[in-house]
């Protein structure tokens, strides 16, 4: 249960990119701005068409619609909810690959996330951390073997950021394949299992994170000389 | 069946039987003379063709609202109803009017112009963005045409005739006129109606949408045949009729869960209600002439606007 890609390449965006990831293991795709991360993230996803190369599953190219909406799930990078739905009908719409709405999946995903109780909630009465967990929980419902997040802890603070991080480590624990866009590289150090670094579309590095996220690698890439504090699975970057 | 649809098929139950009696002449069945040939011929037609009409742009406006992500959209915005008018104005200025089918059919070909012309700027890439920018574009031209033609009328009566009929109204229309707009408007609502799960999923953003499985093409498509059915056969037998697609989804949200999909059907049948309640109401009013139903619905439309932008500013703040 893999997803590879194999030379992917988009104009202006993207470079030849080969990568095989696996599942059980949280991803991390790292970079400056501009870098191509969501653009990547996006085309694992099958939502950007690619000039060149190939994104597969399992060694087969990416399965159609509605197929690979079952086996493929996608949070975006700007939380977006237009209207003010219940917690529960967010929830629902990660059955929609699936044509059902069974309770099932939904409550276990409700309760994974810790949203039991808030079924009934308006989107519009959530807090930021709230709303991120609700999206979460409806990526979750559609029970997907690849969980696909474009910076998903981007806009929460402190407390948010450690529960949300907690739970991909769970998802990633039970068998599914997480591969998540960060732009803060001390949580890709410490959380993730291994760190992809973009740079100008290019994949640079593509290593476990101490070795990805060196201090070398991160003045190349991101053009500022910064060192790690503390123990592996406790780091954190500070100026040199 | 939600609250909503029940709510406003209950209503709308109500108001058919008041509105065949309500006119310049209060009809009571068991003493107007002739009262079974006014209801049949007049009344009856005119009120059937109020709940097409009403529904058609209920349903078209609930839909638009879902598709655009936006509680000011309406479905006039995208020039299927000004491409209608276009071409009901080119029968009027030709003075094709002497058959009773060829202004509907000259409208109903305006409207089939406006969608094709969306589709084949936008429906390729099914991108919002750009069908909004495509809508604007057609609408501004056949506003532009409308406006040529208005200018270079060929004499003052088609003048007149064209400014009247822009204006929308459902009177002097007849069974024929819902034998024609009946069917193309039930299979539009059809067609909206099909549209839920998927406008449901686009409150999570395009994106979003797409990696549920969604087909925005496919999505695109249904929309442009499910508006330019539904508004183009209004605007062929009724004229402009304005706002009913804006303020009829904001009658029905609050009565229901506010996902798109459960609101077209109440929508159509909420719009259905307030085109036969307002039709009823410039029937009754003691003017020297009837008031336009356009104008009157408009009347009431821009005033809700301002209301429904000032409580958004507050929200905003």
């Amino acid at each position: 249960m893999t997803l590879d890609a194999s030379a992917i390449s988009l104009t202006n965006r993207l470079s030849e990119i080969s990568c095989k990831l696996k599942p059980g293991e949280i991803t991390a795709i790292c970079g400056p701005n501009g870098a191509g991360k969501s653009s990547l993230l996006q085309a694992l996803a099958g939502l950007l068409h690619i000039d060149a190369g190939q994104v597969s599953l399992d060694g087969q190219p990416l399965p159609q619609l509605p197929d690979r909406a079952k086996r493929i799930g996608y949070l975006a990078q700007a939380p977006e909810i237009a209207w003010d739905v219940t917690v529960r009908s967010i929830v629902e719409l990660g059955r929609i690959p699936h044509r059902d709405t069974l309770p099932g999946p939904v409550d276990a995903a409700l309760e994974a996330l810790e949203l039991t109780g808030f079924e009934q909630r308006r989107a519009q009465a959530l807090s930021g951390g709230e709303q991120a967990r609700v999206l979460l929980a409806r990526v979750l419902a559609g029970q997907p073997d690849w969980i696909l997040a474009d910076e998903p802890l981007a806009a929460l603070d402190l407390a948010h950021q450690f529960h949300l991080t907690r739970y991909m480590e769970g998802i990633a624990a039970r068998g599914s394949g997480v591969v998540v866009v960060l732009h803060d590289l001390a949580i890709a150090m410490n959380h993730a299992d291994r760190v992809l670094v973009l740079d100008r579309g290019q994949l640079v590095e593509d290593d476990v994170p101490e070795k990805a996220l060196s201090a070398e690698r991160i003045e190349k890439v991101w053009g500022t000389k910064m060192r790690w504090l503390g123990e592996p699975g406790a780091r954190a970057l500070a100026p040199c | 069946m939600n609250r909503a649809t029940f709510v406003f098929a209950l209503l709308l139950a109500l108001a058919l039987p008041l509105s065949l009696l309500a006119g310049r002449v209060w009809l009571d069945p068991a003493t107007t003379p002739n009262a079974a040939l006014i209801l049949g011929e007049l009344r009856l037609p005119r009120a059937v063709l109020a709940v097409i009409v009403g529904g058609g742009l209920g349903a078209a406006g609930a839909a638009m609202q879902g598709y655009l992500r936006n509680p000011l959209a309406d479905p006039g915005l995208f020039g299927i109803a000004p491409g209608a008018a276009l071409g009901a104005v080119v029968a009027l200025w030709f003075g094709y009017t002497a058959s009773a089918w060829l202004l509907p059919l000259f409208a109903l070909i305006g409207a089939g112009g406006a969608m094709a012309l969306l589709a084949a700027i936008a429906g390729r890439t099914g991108g919002i963005a750009l069908f909004t920018l495509a809508g604007l574009m057609v609408a501004s031209l056949a506003g532009a045409l409308t406006a040529l033609a208005i200018s270079m009328a060929p004499n003052a009566f088609a003048m007149s005739e064209i400014v009247l009929w822009l204006n929308g109204a459902l009177t002097d229309r007849s069974w024929r006129e819902v034998w024609l707009s009946g069917p193309l408007v039930a299979l539009g609502v059809l067609l909206l109606w099909r549209t839920g799960r998927s406008l449901d999923a686009l409150t999570l953003g395009e994106p979003v949408a797409r990696s549920l499985g969604i087909d925005t093409s496919r999505l695109l498509w249904l929309l442009i045949l499910g508006i330019g059915l539904t508004v183009g056969a209004g605007v062929a037998v009724a004229g402009i009729i304005g706002f009913v697609g804006l303020i009829v989804p904001h009658l029905v949200r609050p009565l229901t869960d506010r996902r798109p999909s459960q609101l077209i059907v109440p929508s159509a049948l909420a719009g259905a209600l307030l085109v036969l309640v307002a039709d009823s109401l410039v029937r009754i009013l003691p003017l020297v002439t009837e008031l336009r139903l356009g104008i009157a619905l408009s009347l009431l439309g821009a005033p809700f606007f301002l209301w429904l932008l000032l409580r958004m500013r507050r929200g905003l703040a």
